[in-house]
């Protein structure tokens, strides 16, 4: 019974595969930033939803996986490449994990953000006096579609793993944390090795998410790896969806990012100004997003 | 033979303001010990200490022998200390079934699933919320939640349960039942520590009172002795140098 949203789940999966095989460049690559968005909103919204934790450390995780990527790409069999960026990720979430996760509120957002800035500016610093050149060129043999067939893959497992840990007593834990963050230990929850496990596995996808976007840039350096302003994309588009379901982010990300492809084009000079009063209009307008909008009309 | 808890010395302060002063006393197995004192007196900084929500400055507290002074919540919880809060705390946006099912999935040993969502079913009604499982937690009035909160205490099969103004703000009716439902509860041999100030409640409940005033205990006793003594008497009054 509970499987049954299986069924309809892989169907769409199968269909979206199809994709690769008529879709034109244009097209493929918008759907690539889609799933690449989704795998990032939702992966978000696994932890940053239900503990309300406001996460900008988004892009630092992303980046790592785009610099294991340009660092070890021709190096190591793309397996192996994955693997790794996925432990070093998985090891820098741990350790920022425990050391601030104990922080509430607004200390732990600008300590995301700084963390995202500190580690730009730390690759900044190595390439530009160790390896003497600020960009990299990421030399991965590998097609547009198979990106976006490893994206699909990569979208599929962020759900998968989602919708398992909303089943689960970790899931459960999160979410109580989450409603009263004094109530949880008192019923025997260990509200740090909860929260430090599901902001590491939420690190894990942003990190593959960038290791696998990585070679469709050819070129990276800092600014694009490390780019803060995915963070804040990211985080506008979970909260217009609703971070509180698993589907929520995907209702942000599909009108943000064709919304965001189309000021980018259009207007390059103003992005930035446009974003911020989205954010603002989205904020102020849907609090509880697109999903939790649905859900209280259902509810009536 | 040691008693079930045993607190001795237990100190807090909050700045130069001593909270807890040496405060020493047990229960036994089986027993409800009423915890009073005047406002402001330390009643519930004790418990946060004894529940680990708080540190002890100094002082020991043996939970069936083994030491639990400044071990983390989490820790002392499955060790079997279930805990309500002053100002009650449900779930808000679980349903009352899942807030008794917090109680039951991260005790030892864990229940889950099926087996969880049974015991919830059968707490709810011990609790006199039979049948409201699936309705959203903050829809319930105030003594209701009451109730609900307790369930979650009980859920986690405690060896021990502190009551922190638990049968405070209920008009008299809900009294009596919050009464009988802790009466009930002592039939089936649970130990109880209550933090209370309604004097019915704590004459038809308590087997023994431990007063508290200015972070210090200032008797400890059968209820009608207890609430008999001058020194208790002047502190309720107001004396602060009692
Ligand atoms: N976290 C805290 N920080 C600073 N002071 C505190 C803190 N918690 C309690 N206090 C102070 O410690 C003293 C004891 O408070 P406590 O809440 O334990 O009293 P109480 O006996 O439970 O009172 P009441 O009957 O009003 O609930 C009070 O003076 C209170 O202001
Ligand atoms: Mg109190």
């Amino acid at each position: 019974m509970t499987f049954l949203p299986l069924i309809p789940a892989t169907l769409l999966v199968a269909a979206l595969a199809t994709l690769p095989l008529y879709a034109d460049g244009y097209c493929l690559s918008l759907s690539l930033s889609l799933l690449n968005y989704t795998v990032l909103a939702t992966a978000w919204a696994m932890f940053s939803g239900p503990t309300r934790y406001v996460s900008l450390a988004t892009v630092a995780f992303f980046g790592i996986g785009a610099y294991s990527v340009a660092v070890l790409g021709e190096v190591l069999p793309w397996p192996l490449v994955l693997l790794i960026a996925a432990a070093v990720g998985g090891a820098v979430a741990l350790l920022v994990g425990l050391s601030t996760l104990r922080l509430s509120g607004v200390y732990f957002v600008v300590f995301t953000f700084g963390l995202a800035e500190l580690i730009r500016q730390l690759v900044t610093w190595y390439e530009v006096n160790v390896t003497r050149a600020l960009g990299r060129y990421v030399f991965v043999d590998v097609t547009q579609a198979q990106i976006y067939w490893q994206m699909l893959a990569l979208a599929t497992l962020v759900f998968l793993t989602g919708w398992l840990v909303g089943r689960s007593r970790l899931g459960f834990a999160l979410r109580i944390i989450g409603d009263d963050e004094t109530v949880a230990p008192h019923v025997g929850i260990d509200i740090t090795i909860v929260k430090v496990a599901l902001f590491a596995l939420s690190a894990v996808f942003m990190t593959l998410a960038g290791a696998i976007m990585a070679p469709r840039w050819t070129y990276i350096d800092p600014a694009i790896a490390f780019n803060p302003m995915v963070s804040f994309q990211v985080l506008i588009m979970a909260l217009l969806g609703g971070a509180g379901r698993l589907y929520g982010p995907l209702l942000g990300v599909i009108p943000l990012t064709l919304l965001f492809e189309f000021l980018i084009a259009r207007f390059p000079n103003h992005f930035s100004i446009i974003l911020g009063l989205v954010f603002l209009v989205i904020v102020y307008l849907v609090p509880n997003g697109v999903a939790g909008l649905t859900a209280r009309r259902a509810a009536r | 033979m040691t008693r079930l808890l045993e607190i001795s010395g237990l100190t807090r302060r909050f700045g130069g303001l001593v909270a807890v002063d040496g405060l020493s006393f047990g229960v036994a197995q089986g027993e409800i010990v009423g915890l009073l004192g005047p406002n402001g007196s330390g009643k519930t900084t004790a418990l946060n200490l004894v529940s680990g929500a708080l540190k002890p400055d100094a002082g020991t507290i043996m939970l069936d022998g083994r030491p639990i002074a400044g071990l983390r919540p989490d820790r002392i919880a499955r060790l079997g200390l279930a805990r309500t809060f002053q100002l009650v705390r449900v779930l808000g946006s679980m349903t009352c079934a899942e807030n008794v099912v917090a109680g039951l999935a991260f005790r030892r040993p864990v229940l889950w699933g099926e087996a969880a969502a049974r015991r919830a079913g059968a707490l709810l009604d011990r609790v006199g919320l039979g049948g409201r499982g699936a309705m959203p937690a903050d829809a319930l009035t105030y003594i209701d939640q009451k109730r609900l909160e307790l369930a979650r205490g009980l859920a986690l099969s405690p060896r021990i349960l502190l009551l922190d103004e638990w049968l405070a703000g209920l008009n008299p009716s809900e009294l009596q039942e919050g009464i009988a439902l802790i009466r009930s509860l002592r039939a089936e041999g649970t130990t109880i520590v209550m933090v209370e100030h309604v004097m019915d409640a704590i004459r038809s409940l308590c087997d023994r009172c431990v007063v508290m005033n200015a972070g210090a205990l200032i008797a400890e006793g059968p209820p009608a002795a207890v609430l008999a003594d001058p020194a208790v008497i002047s502190a309720y009054l107001g004396g602060d140098d009692a």
